[in-house]
């Protein structure tokens, strides 16, 4: 059977396939047909030859074989040391390989490319900072999951993932009024509280436009009202884009180029229909590097930049505290060992090193933030970056990549973890779950709630 | 021998290499495209040189970026090396005389001979002891090949005959051709081996240097070498 009916090189596009996808429990019948999946090896070289250039060629060629990427990747240390865990290895065994052969690989060989793109890296791009050639193995891994996603070996969530985002323009089944909906229902939740809170939608001209992860509307509907509840004390001209709200990319997991494009595209599409000063995204990692660092290029942006400036979350919480727009109570800081967990994808690769380090300056009581070590940009991946978490075919390898995070808070001593991110956010809460090591874990704008000084004229009456 | 070792095959070396590399340089930097490495080359020169030149200059620096420091015993080894293989052919007296006699000019300076004999012996040493971790650490090990060691036996050929040559065993003229040839054929060796590295360590780096420095968190101020 070359090609499933489940299990296929073509990209699910409507809703109806994503309904059958999903029918399919943790992909089961799915992973059956990937097994007779064929391989399209003329496809297969015909992209490299056109994708494939000097960069990519070059980083392949002139790996000195040094091993001294081996210690910077965390799967490594967290499989003790397996020598089949160093990057260059990983790489080298498979998309060298591909390109060795030229593309005349078989199905074993993709099914195992696959498990290796997907389950021993999560392209935190950690090793790419400890080569001496400058080699970025998470570079080369998300191009190879590109073109294994072409190939149809894709884990099954992430094929879902990339359909629903070029269905719905969201991670989820999520539809426009859905999300308006959601949003504004949860804002009606706490008007008592806030009086005056409202969600602007589609108003042109504002400060910002805020744009979010789907699953805050799906699950964890609070999250935004938090951000409601933050723009609105602090004083911001803010909207929410009724198209174009979701930030983030699981196209991008997957190697779905594609979707990618047309997700970022209904982003930028919001930017340019509201011109707004400036786009706001929440607390999450991959859809700050999918919309703000990595999507201008899908979208053939030459300036390498969204049409408006875009910020991390962070970037405009730390402005408003130190600019006073929103003030905390010194009383109720936090008091008690806390720790930071840094996101690969804003901080690494994306410079954002002291942003969080400014807020928790004003949040936590002096003395008790603890820094992980390593930390900032040499910080190791929560470890269910990429996707990773996602994979329940590969739950059993995401688990055993916790370890390396679960030791580094042990380490600390912490309380609690600050993670502003929703994949670590995710991966730490599993960690828990996992090992039970005692810790509690939060984004920001849940403590920063709580801990306001409102200005008089913006509580609630008194009764 | 020596005659043919130094007039038309060390033309031929000489020539193939720096050719080898300009063609190699051209189709690095022409290779680069700013949608599919998705780096905007072009819009941002001077963040882009900026870091390429940070991520140059900070990795040769003994332990001057965190990857050095995280592993010293490897950095040593990797400087005690590549110290010698860079500054004793180009600033040996000898390959320096050589050089004014065959192409009429020298490199700015000469070696004085303890610092030269130093240097072979740190850059011998540390060879061995990068073939040592070849050896014996499994990380390394399984991502040795045959070609490894053919890039090893090559590099390491110049500087054992050079040794010998130097120190006169046995029969000198014998380990001056030896030598001279060894060294042609590193020279040979440079544009179609890994040993390409010589040059393109610098366009990699640049690369990834431009790849930070223009997108990747040079802008936000980062000051980190990539």
């Amino acid at each position: 059977m070359p090609e499933g009916t489940l299990c296929n090189k073509k990209p699910v596009d409507t809703a109806e396939g994503i309904t059958t996808l999903l029918a399919d429990q943790s992909g089961k019948t799915y992973y059956e047909e990937m097994k007779s999946l064929e391989v399209d090896s003329d496809l297969l070289w015909k992209t490299i030859q056109n994708t494939c250039k000097t960069r990519l060629r070059t980083w392949l060629e002139i790996c000195a074989h040094c091993g001294m990427c081996a210690d910077s990747c965390f799967l490594y240390l967290a499989n003790d040391r397996d020598p089949k865990q160093v990057p260059a290895y990983k790489i080298q065994s498979t998309l060298g390989e591909i390109i060795k052969r030229k593309g005349k690989v078989d199905n074993k060989f993709m099914l195992h490319a696959m498990e290796v793109a997907w389950a021993q890296c999560t392209c935190c791009n950690r090793c790419g900072t400890y080569c001496p050639h400058g080699i970025d193995t998470g570079i080369m891994f998300g191009y190879l999951r590109g073109l294994l996603y072409q190939q149809g070996f894709v884990p099954w969530e992430m094929k879902i993932g990339a359909g629903m985002h070029r269905v719905y323009k969201a991670q989820m089944d999520i539809t426009s009024e859905d999300y308006i909906d959601t949003f504004e229902w949860m804002v009606e939740e706490y008007e008592d509280d806030y009086p005056g809170l409202t969600v602007p939608v589609d108003a042109e001209d504002a400060d910002i436009m805020y744009t979010v992860n789907a699953r805050e509307a799906k699950h964890y509907p609070e999250d935004l009202a938090e951000a409601a509840i933050l723009f609105h004390i602090a004083g911001e001209k803010w909207t929410v884009p009724s198209k174009g709200w979701e930030l983030t990319s699981l196209a991008m997991f997957a190697g779905d180029w594609a979707a990618c494009k047309m997700q970022v595209e209904s982003v930028y599409d919001a930017m340019e229909r509201l011109k707004p000063k400036r786009m706001i995204g929440t607390e999450c990692g991959h859809a700050h590097r999918a919309t703000v660092v990595e999507g201008p290029y899908w979208a053939g942006r030459k300036s390498g930049r969204p049409p408006v400036e875009s910020i991390h979350y962070i970037e405009w919480l730390a402005e408003a505290l130190r600019t006073g727009k929103l003030k905390i109570d010194p009383a109720k800081r936090i008091k008690e060992p806390v720790t930071l967990q840094d996101s690969c994808n804003y901080v690494r690769n994306h410079g954002l090193r002291e942003t969080a380090r400014e807020i928790l300056s004003y949040i936590v009581e002096p003395g008790y933030f603890i820094e992980m070590s390593p930390n900032k940009e040499h910080n190791f991946c929560c470890g269910g970056g990429g996707g990773f978490n996602g994979i329940g075919y590969f739950r059993k390898q995401r688990n055993v990549g916790l370890k390396v995070k679960r030791d580094q808070i042990i380490a600390t001593g912490a309380k609690l973890v600050i993670s502003p991110c929703h994949n670590c956010w995710d991966a730490i809460r599993d960690l828990e779950e996992e090992f039970e090591i005692g810790i509690k874990w939060s984004f920001l704008k849940p403590l920063i709630i709580k801990m306001l000084d409102i200005p008089e004229h913006l509580r609630p009456e008194e009764e | 021998m020596y005659t043919l070792l130094t007039g038309p095959v060390f033309y031929i070396a000489l020539g193939v290499c720096i050719i080898g590399m300009i063609v190699r340089f051209y189709q690095y930097f022409n290779g680069l495209s700013w949608q599919l490495d998705r780096v905007a080359y072009k819009e941002y020169p001077a963040m882009g040189f900026k870091g390429a030149v940070r991520s140059i200059y900070k990795w040769l620096i003994p332990y001057g970026t965190y990857g050095w420091r995280a592993q010293p015993i490897m950095a040593a080894a990797f400087f005690g090396f590549h110290l010698g293989a860079v500054l004793l052919p180009l600033f040996l007296i000898g390959h320096n005389v050589f050089l004014k006699e065959k192409l009429g000019f020298s490199l700015f300076f000469n070696l004085s001979t303890p610092v030269a004999d130093c240097l072979s012996w740190i850059a011998l040493i540390s060879l061995f002891f990068l073939i040592l971790r070849r050896l014996v650490l499994p990380e390394v090990r399984i991502l040795t090949d045959r070609k490894d060691w053919g890039i090893l036996l090559i590099s390491m050929a110049p500087f054992i005959t050079g040794m010998l040559a130097r120190y006169q065993v046995g029969d000198y003229t014998f380990w001056l051709n030896a030598h001279i040839l060894t060294g042609e054929i590193v020279l040979l060796a440079i544009p179609f081996t890994k040993l390409s590295h010589v040059f393109l360590f610098f366009a990699s780096r640049a690369q990834l240097g431009m790849d930070f420095g223009i997108k990747r968190g040079g802008l936000k101020g980062s000051k980190m070498a990539w």
